[in-house]
């Protein structure tokens, strides 16, 4: 039976004044990509934040794979199996790719300090095992082979955004939470990327749950939409439903005019 | 086929010298450093001496300011820590230099885990506030813990000895030193190919994205901190058995300032940068005494002059080097390296 990989509650959050989120609820069904637009500053960051544990919310309760996170650090939901990737790249930056794609892998790996000062043969075994599999999981996959001893800082924006999915990956999540994947890219790169998370939920059943401005994506790759207004759930449902969806409509043209 | 830099296995190419000429080179350093006690005079043996220590302290400090971004300003005084530990335990314990040297680095540690847990909840200009703090007070019970310490009096502490061969020269010592520098230097090469080290460079360059992956950041800020220490005080245990003795004005806070200049000089988060700058940090103020000495003559007041000047040049260097060359030595020598690489072909 598929469940709810992620259920939000009543979330509310706000900055002195600002509302960023007012009571919103969502769930978002495993095995699903999951779409979240809405107009700049709607609160889709603040949203994902709130999952991921970079912001508390005043109130509402956040369920992740069935246990309540809403207070635990963002380190712990991470070794429940949420990565994320983000707006304004979080990579970094004077480490290579593959310094970064290991860093992904950090909370399945056991190596403590002692064995890593004298790389000892337990060690030495869990790095072997790690690079194989992140060269056949992350790096081929991806198809960022030629990149792996690049500087990140190096690389072009689209590239960047890349590899940071290939770190969130590394991760092997349960949930992958995407802000912005497409942001910046040049068409080629866009379909590339679009076609890696539909693969990453074909191929892995990981569940995704993805902001995104590029409309044509969103409708083409999305199981399911919710939008947000305000800080507001204005719509949910069916990528083509909502197209039509007045209030979505007025929201968008709202913003626009 | 692949033409160039393809490895056969991940395993190969994991490993700390990936290439034929890295291994050479490698081979010829050892050999050179097994020699170089052999031919150098009383003075050049000492100066070496001196530098080897100076590498085991500077690279604990890289460890935690250079891959971890944490600063200390109290670096001194765990080196402090890790000789007086020593000391003790090889007057009042009796033990052989083979335990003091680790229960140094013991001792050390567990200073350093104490005043670590509260200074490590705090970021930047505070937390260099809070390991000052540590310098002074540690520097205070150096002093005055008499029963302990001996007071401003110190410890005098007999040479090592190795299958009953007493280790009471510079030349004896220096194979003693380098053994020693040369272990830590592998460990800290090796701390950083596995998850550890990357999570500590991870911390330094983002520690909002390295919680996200799972890395706790206070955890590893003090294992960080742990691991520092521990180099400071095994380098404090290897300088008791070269000094013979320990008095409390061996560890001020300029030797702290030191430190911090060998690392921000040699490279911030490099190795081979902290190797470089402590060499360079330790032959600086050699050669500023001897253009002291030789202008003496002509100024006899000259080396009123000199310990002012020493300091006004170390802080001139990290400020210069901040500014012009932040990735210090270990960038430079890169440069010489590429250079050389497609020498003649490129000018
Ligand atoms: N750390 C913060 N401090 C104060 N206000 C904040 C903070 N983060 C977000 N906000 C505010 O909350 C509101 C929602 O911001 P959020 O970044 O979630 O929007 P968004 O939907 O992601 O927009 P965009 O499409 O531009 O990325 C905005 O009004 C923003 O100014
Ligand atoms: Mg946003």
């Amino acid at each position: 039976m598929v469940g709810d990989a992620l259920v939000i509650d009543g979330v509310t959050l706000s900055f002195g004044g600002v509302n960023a989120l007012s009571g919103v609820s969502l769930s978002v069904r495993e095995g699903t990509i999951h779409g979240v637009i809405g107009p700049n500053g709607a609160g889709k960051t603040s949203l994902l934040n709130c999952v991921g544990g970079f912001y508390r919310p005043q109130q509402g309760t956040i369920r992740f794979l069935g246990a309540d996170v809403t207070r635990m650090t963002p380190d712990r939901r991470a070794s429940l199996g949420m990565a994320r990737t983000f707006q304004n790249i979080a990579l970094f930056k004077g480490m290579t790719v593959q310094d970064n794609i290991k860093l992904g892998a950090h909370a399945h790996l056991r190596t403590g300090v002692l064995s890593a000062l004298l790389y000892a043969p337990s060690a030495r075994r869990e790095e072997t095992v790690l690079r194989r599999e992140m060269e056949k999981d992350v790096i081929d996959f991806l198809e960022i082979e030629h990149l792996r001893r690049k500087t990140v800082g190096n690389l072009s924006y689209g590239l960047q955004k890349r590899v940071e999915l290939a770190r969130a990956l590394a991760m092997r999540p349960n949930v992958l939470l995407l802000d912005e994947p497409i942001a910046g890219m040049n068409q080629e790169e866009t379909e590339d990327m679009a076609r890696f998370i539909l693969d990453i939920k074909e191929e892995r059943g990981v569940t995704v749950v993805m902001i995104e401005h590029h409309m044509g994506v969103v409708m083409d790759i999305c199981d399911r939409v919710t939008v947000l207004n305000f800080g507001v759930k204005i719509a949910e449902g069916a990528p083509g439903d909502i197209r039509e969806d007045p209030e979505v409509v007025k929201a968008y043209l709202g913003k626009a005019g | 086929m692949r033409i160039g830099d393809f490895k056969e296995t991940y395993a190969a190419d994991e490993a700390i010298f990936r290439t034929p000429a890295v291994r050479a080179w490698m081979g010829a350093l050892g050999a050179a450093m097994l020699v170089f006690p052999f031919v150098a005079g009383d003075y050049l043996l000492y100066l070496a001496n001196l530098v080897g220590v100076m590498i085991i302290a500077a690279l604990g400090l890289n460890i935690l300011t250079g891959f971890t971004g944490q600063i200390s300003l109290g670096h001194a005084a765990f080196v402090g820590v890790g000789s007086y530990a020593a000391a003790i335990g090889a007057t009042r314990l009796g033990l052989p230099f083979y335990l003091c040297i680790p229960l140094g680095g013991a001792a050390a540690c567990v200073a350093g885990t104490v005043i670590g847990v509260p200074s490590l909840r705090v970021k930047g200009l505070y937390l260099a506030i809070a390991t000052l703090s540590a310098q002074v007070i540690l520097e205070w019970v150096f002093s005055n813990w008499d029963s302990v310490t001996g007071g401003i009096r110190g410890i005098n502490v007999p040479p090592a000895t190795l299958y009953g061969v007493p280790l009471d020269t510079d030349f004896r010592v220096y194979f003693l030193i380098y053994a020693v520098a040369a272990a830590f230097t592998y460990s800290a090469r090796n701390l950083f190919r596995t998850r550890v080290g990357r999570a500590f460079i991870a911390i330094r360059d983002r520690d909002i994205a390295a919680e996200l992956m799972g890395i706790n950041l206070f955890r590893y800020k003090i294992l960080s901190f742990m691991v520092s220490s521990f180099y400071a005080g095994v380098a404090g245990a290897v300088w008791v058995y070269f000094a013979k003795v320990v008095t409390p004005e061996y560890f001020p806070l300029s030797l702290s300032i030191q430190f911090l200049a060998i690392v921000i000089v040699g490279g911030l988060g490099s190795i081979q940068g902290t190797i470089l700058g402590a060499i360079f940090m330790t032959l600086v103020p050699e050669l500023l005494k001897a253009g002291t000495e030789a202008v003496k003559p002509f100024f006899p007041d000259a080396m009123s002059y000199l310990f002012p000047l020493r300091d006004i040049l170390f802080g001139a260097l990290i400020v210069g080097f901040l500014i012009l060359e932040p990735h210090g030595l270990a960038e430079m020598w890169q440069r010489v390296k590429r250079y050389f690489a497609l020498w003649p072909f490129r000018s």
